[in-house]
């Protein structure tokens, strides 16, 4: 019996709102005022049934829940036989609930998407070889599973056989397909868009990247800050109290009328939910644009971050240097570059691949004598011609005269952040060479905008050297650059900068920074989701796309306010209430039901607003991105 | 002990929270500081020893209160 009154909740919602329209209409229309009696006595009857049922198995589990208030509320209503008031407080109180639920499933829809893109379930080779369609909890890792075009991936593994192009837009955030062969991994949530392959599972369930990715979300949207837990605590003794109250109230004016008005004014309403709406819709908001943000006290703390911290290789930069500047002295240039490409084709320093992609069309020598001398460079015969391709100080070692105009260039190319690769052929210089690493494009305009929502300092600390730093930062307008670090040199770093009161968020990509990552107020990782990133930080950034941290900060900082704004009004709102049932005379129950129930929506329609959130001069590419995945 | 995660109907007020809290924990063989119950996801999580009570008991004591149970999961701790 309880349960079908409980499962008919809407129904009898329904019912008691068509019920009171009959009264009124019966009244004013009609003139009949036997049939507005019990049209509302039958509505706080059947409406009161769900409510009570509530409140007793609350009472049951000793909690004091807002049922209990309304309940004792409305029983008191009917005992002095205010059956108009009785009738429409339960109706608002069971029309709220139901509109709550509908908008607070709105609050929820973004987290819910990425749920949904879970696999349910695999196609498994059995025992005889056949392929058969389980549920995605009975796949065991080792089983062998067939993934069609069109379908997911139902867990992280790697491929046996057949090939196809993968979408890892669940992962990565990247929606540009990724081909995959034999001994290619890939990860459960990816779709399959074109081709068929056979997939040992490595990792199912839970265990995999997006079981991990979904959990972090799910376990943040329900994580509590200091705060809510303080609200939490408080809601608690809250509700008894306002029994307490309303008794105490009825004792001294003997007024039943106001005893249970006070009751139904001190619900809490809008104060225990207005925290978590904002909560879910801006952590849902984060998880739509590739911004994993870990539960509220992330968010508190990162919008109050005044500094930023990178790391530089690969953050800022594109990671991948390549020559910007090339002067060629003498006759015969080609043949020079001929003789540089042969030596640098032998080589494995970071910084022959960028010249070889320079000098591509060259013509390859053998080459032979190949000597490298430390900290200068490469010494070698080519082609019978003795080339020598470094630094300053191997030309100098090699005792090769440097002209004026070489030096004027070595000079410019020196200061505009560039390293310097010389090559001389038989004792004359023939070319110089800049080599740089690039800036990413988009990044000043994404700096700018950081420093638009507040942060004051823009630091980075970069295992660089100075010079190369100091290029960097001034192109981009940081405020602090540091070159030569090492790791632990990073992390004593940000303790002295914490140290001077600042609070710090650290960009870096999870791999190698760990230290520093934990060690700010808010780490945050660059790149795509692995699990040292995803473990480590508290911000996940799921691709390697540097305008999400502009989006991320704009966001926390925008949820953050959202969650101010609905306690303020959750609690403005009790205050005035409680205020003039006792000093004014206009106030009764079913205005405070009403006042509570549409405080209620607005908390939730408040939080809504974060679920449409961008940051204001967001560049268009997020939004081709956007139509494609979709 | 093993761990159960069940996934409820859509939960509407943070008092249901309180409820279905105080109902598991007051359940003969649950794991009292285990007992997590997540608003936004709809879901209660909690550590119990299957000798004293079963999944089907856990489950029975949330739908008393009125909030169907979906789908539960059960995995060893």
């Amino acid at each position: 019996m309880q349960k079908v009154i409980l499962s008919q909740k809407k129904l009898i919602t329904l019912l008691s709102g068509i019920i009171i329209v009959i009264g009124y209409f019966s009244r004013f229309i009609l003139g009949n005022v036997a049939v507005l009696k019990w049209a509302l006595i039958i509505a706080s009857v059947i409406g009161i049934a769900p409510i009570a049922i509530q409140a007793y198995q609350a009472l049951k589990v000793k909690v004091v829940s807002i049922d209990v208030l309304v309940t004792i509320a409305v029983i008191g209503a009917f005992f002095i036989r205010n059956f108009e008031e009785s009738a429409i407080v339960t109706f608002l109180f069971l029309f709220g609930h139901y509109l709550e639920q509908r908008t607070l499933n709105q609050t929820r829809s973004a987290i819910r998407e990425l749920t949904e893109m879970a696999p349910e379930s695999a196609l498994v080779q059995t025992d005889s070889g056949e392929f058969e369609e389980v549920d995605i909890d009975e796949v065991d890792e080792g089983d062998i599973l067939l993934v069609k075009t069109g379908d997911k991936v139902p867990v992280d593994g790697t491929v046996l056989s057949g090939n196809g192009y993968i979408n890892e837009a669940s992962i990565t955030g990247e929606s540009v397909p990724v081909t995959k062969s034999k001994d290619s991994s890939v990860y459960a949530g990816t779709i399959l868009e074109n081709g068929t392959i056979q997939v040992l599972a490595d990792r199912v369930g839970e265990e995999t990247t997006f079981g991990k990715i979904i959990e972090l979300v799910e376990e943040a949207q329900d994580s509590k800050s200091e705060a809510e837990r303080f609200i939490d605590k408080f809601s608690k003794y809250y509700t008894p109290a306002v029994l307490l109250l309303s008794f105490l109230v009825w004792l001294i004016s003997q007024d039943i009328e106001l005893a249970i008005t006070t009751l139904v004014l001190g619900c809490p309403g809008a104060l225990v939910i207005g925290v978590p709406v904002s909560n879910v819709a801006g952590i849902g908001n984060g998880a739509r644009h590739g911004v994993l943000l870990k539960g509220s006290e992330v968010i508190h703390d990162f919008s109050r971050v005044d500094t930023i911290v990178f790391d530089k290789t690969g953050t800022l930069t594109v990671g991948n240097p390549s020559v910007a500047l090339k002067v060629v002295y003498g006759k015969n240039p080609d043949e020079a570059v001929n003789y540089l490409a042969s030596v640098e084709i032998e080589s494995d320093h970071p910084l022959a691949k960028a010249i070889l992609k320079e000098t591509k069309a060259a013509k390859i020598y053998p080459v032979e004598e190949t000597e490298v001398v430390k900290g200068g460079g490469i010494v070698a015969r080519v082609d019978g011609h003795r080339v020598a391709v470094g630094n300053v100080a191997l030309m100098d070692k090699e005792g090769i005269e440097l002209s004026e105009k070489v030096k004027e260039d070595i000079q410019e190319a020196e200061t505009s952040g560039n390293s310097l690769v010389l090559t001389a052929v038989d004792g004359d210089l023939r070319i110089l060479m800049g080599i740089r690493d690039q800036v990413r494009p988009g990044v000043k305009q994404d700096l700018k905008k950081l420093k638009n929502l507040g942060v004051k300092n823009l630091v980075v600390l970069s295992g660089d050297n100075q010079g190369t730093v100091d290029v960097v930062a001034s192109e981009l307008g940081l405020t602090e650059a540091h070159g030569h670090m090492l790791p632990e040199d990073k992390s004593a770093h940000i303790e002295k900068l914490q140290k001077e009161g600042r609070i710090v968020g650290f960009v870096g990509d999870g791999v190698n920074d760990s230290p520093s990552l934990a060690l700010a107020d808010i780490g945050i990782a660059m790149g795509s989701g692995t699990d040292v990133a995803i473990e480590t930080s508290d911000v996940v950034l799921m691709n390697s796309d540097f305008s999400r941290l502009p989006h991320a900060l704009g966001l926390v900082k925008a949820t953050a306010n959202n969650m101010y704004q609905n306690i303020a009004l959750a609690v403005g709102v009790v205050l005035v209430l409680l205020a003039s049932v006792f000093f004014s005379d206009w106030m009764n129950m079913s205005i405070g039901m009403l006042v509570h129930e549409s405080s209620i929506l607005v908390v939730i329609f408040n939080g809504m607003r974060l679920l449409k959130y961008r940051l204001r001069g967001s560049r268009k590419r997020q939004e081709v991105k956007r139509v494609k995945t979709a | 002990m093993q761990k159960a995660i069940l996934k409820l109907e859509t939960l509407a007020c943070p008092s249901c929270m309180q409820k279905i809290e105080n109902a598991l924990k007051g359940l003969d063989g649950i794991e009292k500081g285990s007992v997590k119950v997540l608003f936004n996801s709809s879901k209660a999580k909690t550590a119990f020893d299957s000798e004293r009570i079963s999944i089907e008991e856990i489950e029975k004591a949330i739908e008393d209160l009125g909030y169907p149970v979906i789908k539960s999961t059960v995995k060893a701790a």
